[in-house]
């Protein structure tokens, strides 16, 4: 563990983006490369995760900052196309299309609690998803995997890390969905991801040191990759509206 | 659209958690400017279903979901997986003995 070295976090535009800066030095990546990113209010956010070390520097908590390092790295040396079949194959295991019959009460929580946002996929990328129970899980149709390729084509590499790593945390690329199209809160969607996890709890009792650590872990993880694609792929310009009479 | 609440709760407890987060400077830190800055721009408008304002409150409850997380999580983390391994002296303890003291090490 690491001691903070450093007074100041302040951030500068380069050349490629904007850079973070540790007192007078350049922050970098991993790999050495010059760290830069893109948006100014993530090159913000992650100047907090450095600011808001104490004594010590605790990488675990700096969930943005090591995005980002994927991001310049890229250390699994995926292209674009790679990342979007594992994002897709995903379908294919995704945590809500995996149905229980037994106990009643979970068969029937999964019900209630799934098939509305199985529902609003299917209905707004105009797909049939479905669910079951066998365990070897739903047969996805390919139309519908091209459906999810060709969206995902369209975001950047940087929002495509970031909705991969959202997808291998959540176990649902349709939960992921439903966070970047903003249907879901981060809450929401990792008590959907965490909902046998919650059913148990409710029948057996919490174990804190287990069970909220996940959570908060769980939790943390998915709302910095959330904001993390949401803040690689929006516009820069704020657009002011008109005032209406 | 995400069941969010009121924006101005959101916001407050954003502002908190950093706060929390920077220590004793943090209304000069970029994050509480950047955020302040950011809700003020969208603040007059006469349209309710204002999209960039959705987005803007969605992200703001993101954000708000990390810090707190990671709050969270540490605390945890330092109440039941920081301790480490007890010392020889520790462990002599929990059973109410002493270590010798044996100048020149064991006889």
């Amino acid at each position: 563990e690491r001691k903070r070295f450093y007074q100041n976090v302040s951030i500068s535009q380069g050349e490629g983006g904007f850079e973070i800066n540790l007192d007078h030095r350049k922050l970098k990546t991993p790999q050495a490369k010059l760290f830069t990113v893109p948006s100014e209010a993530l090159a913000i956010a992650v100047a907090t995760e450095w600011d808001s070390q104490k004594d010590t520097i605790k990488f675990y908590t700096m969930h943005l900052t090591t995005l980002c390092n994927t991001a310049l790295d890229n250390p699994t040396q995926r292209n674009k196309t790679q990342l979007i079949r594992a994002a897709v194959k995903f379908l294919e295991t995704d945590t809500l299309c995996y149905r229980v019959e037994e106990p009643p009460g979970l068969a029937e929580l999964q019900k209630n609690e799934w098939d509305p946002v199985v529902d609003w996929a299917e209905k707004r990328y105009n797909v049939t998803i479905g669910s079951s129970t066998s365990i070897l899980g739903p047969n996805i149709p390919a139309s519908t995997k091209e459906t999810f390729i060709s969206h995902l084509a369209s975001y950047n590499m940087w929002a495509l890390q970031g909705i991969e790593f959202v997808i291998t945390q959540l176990k649902s690329l349709i939960l992921s969905m439903g966070l970047i199209d903003r249907h879901i809160t981060v809450e929401k969607a990792v008590l959907l991801s965490r909902l046998e996890e919650e059913y148990q709890i409710r029948r057996w009792g919490k174990v804190e040191w287990a069970h909220d650590y996940d959570l908060c872990e769980l939790r943390a993880r998915t709302a910095a990759g959330t904001l993390f694609v949401h803040l690689c792929s929006e516009s820069s310009t704020v657009k002011h509206k008109l005032l209406q009479d | 659209m995400a069941a969010l609440g009121a924006p101005l709760r959101t916001l407050r407890a954003l502002l908190r958690e950093l706060r929390h987060a920077t220590g004793r400077h943090y209304r000069d830190s970029p994050a509480y400017r950047h955020v302040l800055a950011a809700f003020r721009a969208h603040r007059v408008t006469s349209e309710k279903l204002c999209r960039a304002q959705q987005e803007l409150h969605f992200q703001a409850a993101t954000y708000l979901c990390l810090l707190r997380s990671v709050r969270e999580h540490e605390a945890l983390h330092r109440e039941y997986h920081g301790k480490g391994e007890r010392s020889p002296e520790e462990v002599a303890g929990l059973v109410g003995f002493r270590l010798p003291q044996q100048p020149g090490g064991k006889g």
